[in-house]
């Protein structure tokens, strides 16, 4: 990084502090990572404003003296724990990137089975492989200071956020759900051609990436500020979509966990 | 005097995924060298079952996020063939210019970001933004075009949106790939430069004989679905997969091991080339004969050498196909989809290597049983055995522990792999 360290980024002609900035990853699929150096366009600017000093994925220099600390993916092993707090008492802000550090993402799928060993036994047959039961968010080992959601994470929010963190403005996540930002981008709405959608109760910030292109939403944000899921459940009723695939929707990435636990359990009792 | 000399690499870096080198060098003669896998594992396998067909493409395409269009691509394979649906020449050509620029977006990250660095000798690419602008510049210019291609096409770069079972929810503006046509031209100039920077890098001398698992060309360089080949002369049938990938589980690695005619086999460009090198398109022939690269190569650094010329036969083949995309009219984008019980195979030529992903449904096409099997974990076993001769090689010619580590370190990177891909 010493290319870029000397130079001095300013705001409003103003120096800024170019904070150190590292990335870790847990059980995850890397992408949210990915996403960083997937913006070709503004991936120099990103750079100019932080000093990475820590980015497996991309560079081979680590060093454990950091500001901020982006985390990606679900805690599902017990050395992952481990790395976790190693790394939330070195960083002054911890970063939850991406769904699967906020909720499990869809790690926490294999939650659902009423038998850990059963979910093993799929996957390896007989060979002992360690993993805890359940995938887990950041926040269920250590305190997280800032959460950016989604599978995967949209980098122009990221550099957003960043940006904020940065200039030390404080960083605040929409409230409103994910179909007013499709109803603002003029989208024919997903019930009308056919298909099940959560923009009425999902977080925006995405730009309702999936309606955008014709995909009812999954719910990978989470839920809205006062997202009404019962409400949700009869519209999908009403448009003709089982209550098995409203739960397909509603557990897909754990931000809805609370809710489809409820449902699945409504479902199996039937 | 007796010496113990140990090299020992916790997370190699510029690779994607949790993988660890160890070897020990005592008395110049090597003792152990392993390469270790100790990814958590995530049981997709698991995960998908319960589940209606409609989910696996959405949950299965998030294994990776570098190649979570192959993943997608081959779980809907893997699904129509097991209801029978064919896709439309239409949905085809959509399909494999997707496919061409998710190849395109990863080898240029491959090579660039996380071998280059080696070749120049400095840790990461950063450093190169400041010493050669130029190069890094290409680089994010090469990529940003394939991905741009991959948000039109696939509705986003990653884990994409548009891609259904039955074809795509809605398909792109023609105008649109008129424009990619000419940036993809103007592609070819910053693709020589690529080719003139990589003839300047050595790569290194080493050779291990290898058997090479790919898909089969018919009457085109293969990537989606079709005949199972190796060179040593194994031909199988795409549902058959599971008689090329022989899984079995090891100690040293969370990922599972393949095997076929030897101890290991590998999969990636190398292999396509080596397997279908007649199906290049001229211009990558060309390059790869100006590397002397041809079949059969047993050079796994020469993995990057044909992924590069990979990128060239892709950019090429793109051009063409927007050519004949652009000169027929737009179809319905996407066919009615009725489930049907039975199983279905979907093999796809990923960035790193052959990908299958096999699922058996009840009859109302819900997932009672998923195999998905991973180019880099058919890859882990092969990297073992190079890893061994290369180190008792190195070992013996009294090489520094400097240079074994990086050039193991090189080795490993120049597969290219995915490990938690691999291990999912």
């Amino acid at each position: 990084m010493q290319s870029t360290s000397n130079k001095v980024s300013t705001y409003l002609g103003i120096p800024v502090a170019r904070p150190k900035v590292a990335f870790f990853e847990l059980s995850s699929c890397e992408g949210c990572q990915l996403q960083m150096v997937n913006n070709e366009a503004t991936l120099l600017d990103f750079l100019s404003l932080v000093e990475i000093v820590a980015f497996r994925e991309a560079m081979t220099e680590q060093a454990d003296d950091y500001q901020i600390a982006f985390v990606e993916g679900s805690v599902t092993r017990a050395d992952e724990v481990e790395r976790l707090r190693k790394i939330r008492s070195i960083a002054k802000v911890l970063v939850a990137l991406g769904s699967c550090a906020c909720f499990g993402g869809v790690n926490q799928l294999k939650n659902r089975f009423q038998d850990p060993a059963w979910v093993k036994k799929q996957v390896y047959g007989t060979h002992v492989v360690e993993s805890n039961d359940q995938a887990q968010p950041l926040e269920a080992f250590v305190p997280v200071d800032l959460r950016i959601f989604g599978c995967p994470v949209k980098k122009e929010e990221v550099e957003k956020i960043v940006t904020n963190v940065v200039l030390g403005k404080s960083v605040v996540l929409p409230k409103y759900p994910v179909c007013m930002e499709c109803k603002a981008n003029k989208n024919t709405c997903l019930f009308d051609i056919g298909e099940p959608c959560l923009g009425p109760i999902t977080r925006g910030g995405c730009d309702s990436w999936c309606p955008n292109s014709r995909m009812g939403c999954w719910g990978c944000r989470g839920p809205a500020e006062d997202a009404n899921v019962e409400q949700m459940k009869e519209i999908m009723k009403k448009n003709g979509f089982s209550e098995e695939t409203m739960l397909d929707r509603l557990e897909c990435f754990g931000g809805f966990a609370k809710h489809a636990d409820v449902l699945r359990k409504s479902i199996t009792a039937k | 005097m007796k010496t113990t000399r140990t090299i020992d690499i916790h997370h190699i870096t510029r690779v994607e995924g949790h993988g660890n080198i160890k070897i020990v060098i005592r008395d110049g003669k090597l003792e152990e060298a392993r390469w270790e896998v100790v990814e958590t594992p995530r049981f997709f396998e698991a995960m998908l079952v319960g589940k209606k067909w409609e989910n696996a493409p959405w949950i299965s395409g998030r294994i990776c996020g570098i190649c979570s269009i192959g993943h997608t691509l081959a779980s809907i394979r893997a699904i129509e063939n097991a209801f029978g649906i064919v896709p439309t020449e239409q949905t085809r050509k959509l399909r494999l210019l997707l496919k061409h620029m998710e190849t395109l977006q990863s080898h240029i990250l491959h090579l660039y970001f996380l071998a280059v660095p080696d070749f120049l000798n400095v840790g990461s690419v950063f450093p190169l933004i400041g010493s050669h602008p130029d190069v890094v510049a290409r680089a994010a210019q090469m990529k940003q075009l394939a991905n741009d291609v991959c948000d039109c096409i696939g509705g986003r770069r990653m884990h994409p949106t548009r891609t259904v079972v039955g074809g795509f929810t809605m398909v792109p503006e023609k105008k649109e790939l008129v424009q990619f046509r000419t940036r993809l031209k103007d592609a070819t100039d910053d693709l020589l430069r690529t080719v003139e920077l990589f003839r300047t890098f050595a790569v290194p001398d080493f050779t291990r004989e290898t058997e090479f698992v790919s898909l089969k060309g018919d009457k085109s360089y293969p990537f989606i679905g079709g005949d199972l080949a190796s060179t040593d002369g194994v031909t199988r049938r795409e549902h058959e997969y599971r008689l090329m990938t022989n899984e079995y589980t090891v100690e040293q690695s969370t990922s599972k091991w393949s095997r076929l005619s030897r101890a290991s086999f590998a999969v990636g460009a190398l292999a396509r080339v080596n397997n279908n090198f007649d199906f290049l398109h001229p211009a990558a022939k060309e390059i790869a004969a100006s590397f002397g690269l041809k079949p059969m190569n047993h050079n796994p650094y020469m993995n990057n050498i044909a992924q590069l010329v990979e990128c060239v036969h892709v950019a090429r083949e793109s051009i063409t196909l927007i050519d004949e995309l652009t000169g027929s009219t737009w179809q319905e984008p996407r066919q009615p989809v009725s489930p049907k019980s039975g199983i279905g195979v979907g093999a796809v030529e990923v960035p790193r290597g052959i990908l299958y992903h096999s699922y058996e449904f009840d009859n109302e096409g819900r997932i009672t049983h998923c195999d998905c099997v991973i180019p880099t974990s058919q890859n882990h076993a092969n990297i073992q055995h190079d890893l061994k001769k290369l180190a008792e090689q190195y070992a013996s010619q009294g090489k520094q522990d400097r240079d074994i580590e990086l050039l193991a370190q090189m080795l490993v990177r120049s597969y290219d792999p995915c490990i938690s891909c691999s291990v999912h």
